[in-house]
């Protein structure tokens, strides 16, 4: 009766639209906007890893023992081979495409993963795939497979939109100088692609942070499962990536690709944050009854669902922009960067006030949501930021949502 | 992921194609379907189309093939749904008929009156409509009163309907009615189907706040003043009336509709174009940043309907995303309208003399209905939660109790 009901109610939302000029709306086209079978499988078995390694105790240890992240899971990701997802055979990877590494991300996001893997794979690989020279690519691809190079990238200077214009970490004579701030995984990773302002506008610049004219030194952020650092630069030994003056195209690119992976990452998030709302108000009892009965509960949590289902409908459309090089690409990934970061942040803050006062304690893991959640938002530009870059691609192009 | 045809239905697809090209007009432009035309002229010409498309074998695809349709697939009537929406022909009346009412009859009519009705339902020749909700029993539809006594050989029919749809151009239509008020709510309820010509029963078309009655949405109210129905117009046992209603809803199945009217395009488009203090109304940072909103929205149903359509493409049952889709269109219609109107300033209020009610004015207008209708927004929020997300039910004061106890008011 109850899955008959929810029936009823469609219909009746069909009919009434039927009849009023507010017609069925359908499309122009059929598809398979799913993942295939494999990758389904790829998926499960992704998040029967992360549950079987513990789950969120990985991110909480990470955070109780002031760690940069936790080698451990780190060094059997690498073992699984997903550092090497992308990475074409020839230079020892698994040669597989972006889908893969999407619903990799999902799990990762539900399990808020405390390890390099975004930074690593989603920028620094992806950066040498794209724009590396082939000696770049011989030298370094196969040890990021193996797991010997971790990379990182670094684009912000001081707590401003990053722009071309406002960069000061410059390169003179193959040298770098400057401090980026706010540097994920810099502790960890011994490679890094720096954003520099040079004679020719932007360039990407390919920089190894054992080198001892580089400083890494840690800074304190709201999320301590995850660590971010300053990096400072004294005359840097680099080597350019792809060609002088193209680093701030290059680098969007790279943004809007790696804007669909965090937007999984965003969404498994906010999945899991439901998940642990929705389970808490099934047990928790309120002046005689489960708190979950409450309308007041339920349209909170009806509104988190609705929140996740945009924001993966979303990020499927990202996910096949993505692995289809389509020029939609930019605008894709804006929207479902948007869409993703709103549904994290509110799952996350409305876990907590599901939970009540349990919510607020370090105890439960509601924080550990909500305070990722914070991080994704803004590690790729904040929200306003994307929703410029959503309107800016909006008004250049007559790609419109209506089906 | 791709965003093609399979083989076979790029087939059917151009099947439909070819079928509509020789018997239609494309659309143009997309105009917005209203049309200037009386009631009476737009009846004679989307029963003119209804009769071609019988002809052809295009009237009701999801018929099983002993009633003359080709037993289609959810995916095939979605292609032909997107196929006929390019072209300039008449729709709205028969979707009741074809969806519901007849397969309801298919199930538990006589096989006399299935010979009888079927066809010319079918055909376009007679319309139906559907009679379940009244003034006391929205959200909660079987809390309805309308009374059925037996009489004899007939059911003596007492009592009022609401928000019918086409009753006042129908000529049968399905109803539920309460024919014992001693048992629990949905216990006494029975099912049957009526000549909406026979005497007693008076249609009023309802004056909704548009301003419009009738013509305009064609919702109205249905009153049963001891209209006599034949038991043998009854449908499933006495008693069985709620499970009758739900099998009925069952039939239909292709949950992709949303809600028609000013979107993200119309309000882009506005937002380009319209001067704002010098410059354009999208220069308006407050603009874009609901430009973005809306695009998230509308571009998340988009492609949650495509999961939808992925799925029963792969002959998979569609997951439950779909339900969501009425609550977001329905309130960002009312946004976007909202926005249409602004955009006028100290002026916004003003209706077009020669225009009369723009696209944003209708969607302003238009959009509280469209968050009640169907379920409304909180129905909808906790049919979400109970049933998608398995929280538990509401206490239901009404439990257990005979319907004559119910209370009704404080």
């Amino acid at each position: 009766m109850r899955v008959c009901l929810l029936n009823c109610f469609k219909l009746y939302v069909l009919i009434w639209l039927g009849i009023i000029s507010l017609n069925f709306k359908l499309y122009n086209n059929n598809m398979n906007l799913d993942f295939s079978d494999d990758q389904k499988f790829l998926q499960d078995e992704a998040k029967k890893f992360f549950d079987k390694e513990g789950g969120l105790t990985n991110a909480r240890a990470v955070m109780d023992n002031a760690l940069e992240h936790d080698e451990e899971l780190w060094q059997k990701i690498v073992e699984l081979g997903w550092t090497g997802i992308r990475v074409p055979e020839a230079y020892e990877g698994l040669g597989l495409g972006h889908l893969e590494l999407c619903v990799i991300a999902e799990e990762l996001g539900r399990s808020l993963a405390p390890v390099p893997f975004s930074s690593s794979v989603y920028f620094f690989t992806e950066a040498l795939i794209k724009f590396g020279s082939e000696e770049i690519k011989s030298e370094l691809l196969p040890k990021v497979v193996s797991g010997e190079v971790v990379g990182t990238y670094g684009i912000a200077e001081d707590m401003h939109q990053a722009t071309e214009s406002n960069l000061n970490v410059s390169i003179t004579a193959e040298k770098i100088n400057g401090i980026k701030i706010a540097v994920p995984d810099a502790g960890v990773a011994s490679q890094m692609i720096v954003v520099v302002k040079s004679n020719t506008g932007t360039d990407l610049r390919l920089v190894d942070l054992d080198d001892a004219s580089v400083t890494v030194t840690q800074q304190k952020n709201l999320d301590t499962s995850r660590a971010f650092f300053k990096v400072e630069f004294k005359d840097t030994p680099s080597k350019l990536i792809g060609e002088s003056g193209k680093g701030w195209t290059y680098i969007q690119h790279l943004l809007d690709q790696a804007a669909v992976l965090f937007a999984f990452e965003q969404v498994g998030g906010s999945q899991a944050a439901l998940d642990m709302a929705k389970a808490y108000s099934m047990e928790r009892f309120a002046f005689g009854r489960q708190i979950g009965s409450y309308q007041a509960i339920k349209h909170k949590l009806a509104d988190m669902y609705i929140a996740v289902t945009l924001a993966k409908s979303n990020c499927y459309y990202g996910a096949w922009a993505l692995s289809s090089e389509s020029a939609e690409l930019p605008l894709a990934a804006a929207t479902a960067r948007v869409s993703a970061t709103k549904a994290f942040q509110l799952c996350s803050k409305e876990n907590i006030q599901t939970h009540g006062g349990n919510g607020f304690t370090w105890e439960y893991d509601c924080h550990l949501f909500y305070k990722r959640s914070k991080v994704l938002s803004v590690l790729l530009g904040s929200e306003a930021t994307w929703k410029e870059k959503l309107v800016t691609n909006l008004e250049k192009t007559n790609t419109l949502a209506k089906g | 992921m791709d965003f093609n045809d399979t083989p076979e239905q790029a087939k059917f697809r151009a099947k439909c194609r070819e079928w509509l090209e020789a018997n239609a007009e494309l659309k143009e432009s997309k105009s917005s379907g209203h049309s200037d035309s009386s009631l009476d002229d737009h009846l004679k010409v989307a029963k003119a189309w209804q009769q071609k498309k019988y002809e052809a074998g295009w009237a009701m695809l999801h018929w099983p093939k002993e009633y003359g349709g080709i037993e289609a697939s959810p995916i095939e009537r979605i292609i032909w749904g997107q196929e006929e929406a390019k072209f300039n022909v008449p729709g709205g009346i028969f979707e009741i008929g074809l969806g519901m009412c007849g397969p309801v009859m298919m199930q538990y009519a006589s096989d006399e009156q299935k010979d009888r009705y079927l066809a010319p339902m079918a055909e376009g020749k007679e319309i139906w409509c559907q009679l379940f909700s009244e003034p006391a029993a929205g959200s909660d539809v079987a809390g309805l009163r309308s009374k059925a006594e037996k009489d004899g050989d007939d059911w003596i029919i007492n009592g009022q309907k609401v928000w019918t749809s086409g009753a006042h151009y129908s000529d049968f239509g399905i109803l539920v009615v309460r024919h014992d008020p001693d048992v629990a709510k949905h216990k006494g309820l029975t099912f049957f189907f009526v000549d909406m010509k026979s005497p007693g029963i008076t249609v009023k078309p309802i004056k909704q706040i548009t301003g419009q009655a009738g013509s305009g949405s064609g919702f109205n109210e249905v009153y049963f003043d001891d209209v006599r129905i034949p038991d043998s117009q009854r449908l499933g046992e006495i008693g069985d009336g709620w499970k009758v209603a739900i099998t009925t809803l069952m039939n239909e199945r292709l949950a992709v509709g949303d809600a028609r009217g000013s979107d993200i395009e119309e309000a882009l488009i506005l937002s380009k174009t319209k001067d704002d203090a010098g410059e354009a109304l999208i220069k308006n940072d407050s603009v874009r940043e609901r430009l973005a909103d809306w695009f998230c929205q509308a571009n998340g149903l988009k492609y949650t309907k495509f999961r939808t359509i992925s799925a029963l493409s792969k002959g998979e049952a569609p997951g439950p995303e779909a339900s969501i889709t009425k609550i977001v269109s329905a309130n960002k219609l009312q946004e976007i309208g909202n926005f249409g109107i602004d955009s006028g300033d100290m002026a916004g209020m003003l209706i077009d003399e020669n225009d009369g009610v723009s696209s944003f004015q209708g969607a302003w207008l238009g959009a509280p209905g469209l968050r009640i209708a169907g379920g409304t927004d909180e129905i909808l929020r906790n049919v979400i939660a109970e049933r998608v997300l398995g929280l538990p039910q509401d206490p239901r004061a009404d439990k257990g109790l005979a319907f004559k106890d119910i209370p009704t008011k404080a």
